[in-house]
């Protein structure tokens, strides 16, 4: 994990001990293609307003992982299998959020 | 200026994978993606590790570029298609590297690993041999560098454009939100900075938008095509592709990236530093 540069860190690994889950508000979970996940899909991360605020691609297990603040978010992923959104609503602690994609 | 000369298609690259003279070169943080799969005949350079004085807070040296690229075995003369992850933000920081040190012919691949990803383009595990070379770079060109100094003396009369997401610009994020805040600078902007952030830049796909978009973008903003302008994010990755957008496709002539940015400006003594959403007073 690096804080140092800005390149997404490999999602999926455990969260770094340094982050404070009562402080930070992590939206995580798993982009699927019917029940498969999805490896290498980029989840775009957007605000209330729908401007772009982040983007990670998914692990093997089509995981992916932000950290956010409270408040409405959109999902958005994209992959060979197809494109898909989810807007979650989140508060601080771990939110998991489950994004479908379809051609 | 044409975009000819500083970006490829993906269709262009795939057809000149193998091609004389061309090296393609994927750029990024995190090299795993390469060793996972890239485009055929790439060379990867490791940002952190090859493109950072391991010591110095800085970049690497003239005579350290020159042993990377010798190393990576590319010539002088080689056209250079740079590409990466994070829709290109280190694959457009490389780009800037090879401009400083004078090499004559680079290239961004439009759209990066994503958009060769999203088109199912062919990748390889193979790591091609490349004999080493004797690269020879020029003097760094200082016109396109910004140091803080420079920031400082732009607030209030130069273009200073903040690339950064809304919610770092306006302080309530201290880095951008796939990672964690703990940082130890202080948030906020360059007073009278404006905020654009880079991905207005690109479309979803992570090719750049059109001429005419990006200009109407900029104007948009505030930005006077009259005077100098420096862009800056947090460590200098995602303004230089502001920088590639301003400098390179628009060709706006003087357009300075500040590569010691937020983490730097941030932790400052003494320095103004507005908060909110507006760019606020000088």
């Amino acid at each position: 994990m690096s804080i140092d540069g800005c390149g997404a860190p490999e999602q999926g690994a455990p969260l770094p001990a340094s982050v404070d889950v009562a402080k930070e508000t992590v939206i995580s979970g798993v982009v699927r293609a019917g029940d498969a996940p999805v490896e290498g899909a980029y989840v775009r991360l957007l605000d209330s307003t729908g401007e772009f605020t982040a983007e990670v691609v998914t692990s093997p297990a089509g995981e992916f992982r932000f950290f956010a603040a409270p408040g409405t978010w959109t999902l958005r992923a994209l992959s060979r299998a197809g494109n898909g959104d989810a807007t979650v609503s989140v508060d601080r602690g771990i939110n998991q959020v489950a994004v479908s994609v379809a051609a | 200026m044409s975009r000819d000369s500083v970006l490829v298609t993906a269709d262009w690259a795939e057809k000149n994978i193998g091609a004389d003279n061309v090296v393609f070169v994927e750029v990024d943080e995190d090299t795993t993606a390469y060793d996972g799969g890239h485009i055929p005949g790439a060379v990867k350079i490791d940002w952190k590790t090859e493109l950072q004085d391991p010591v110095r807070r800085d970049f690497v040296n003239k005579q350290q570029f020159e042993a990377l690229l010798s190393r990576k075995g590319i010539a002088g003369d080689d056209l250079v298609v740079l590409y990466g992850g994070n829709n290109n933000w280190f694959a457009a920081y490389a780009y800037w590297y090879f401009k400083l040190y004078g090499h004559e012919q680079v290239r961004l691949l439009d759209g990066g690993r994503k958009k060769w990803e999203l088109d199912g383009r062919p990748y390889t595990k193979d790591v091609p041999a490349r004999p080493a070379t004797n690269y020879v770079a020029k003097e760094q060109d200082g016109s396109i560098r910004a140091f803080r100094d420079d920031v400082l003396a732009a607030i209030g009369s130069h273009n200073l454009v903040d690339v950064r997401s809304p919610d770092e610009y306006a302080g309530r994020l201290n880095a951008p939100a796939h990672l964690p805040q703990e940082q130890s600078q202080r948030p906020g902007h360059v007073p009278t900075a404006i905020s654009v952030p880079w991905s207005k830049a690109a479309n979803e796909d992570g090719t750049f938008k059109s001429d005419e978009e990006l200009r109407k973008l900029y104007l948009d903003a505030g930005i006077d095509e009259s005077k100098p302008t420096i862009a800056y994010c947090r460590i200098g990755e995602r303004s230089s592709h502001t920088w590639f957008a301003l400098h390179e496709l628009l060709g706006y002539s003087d357009v300075r990236n500040y590569d010691g940015s937020w983490t730097e400006y941030g932790s400052l003594v003494g320095v103004p530093v507005a908060l909110g959403d507006e760019p606020g007073e000088a």
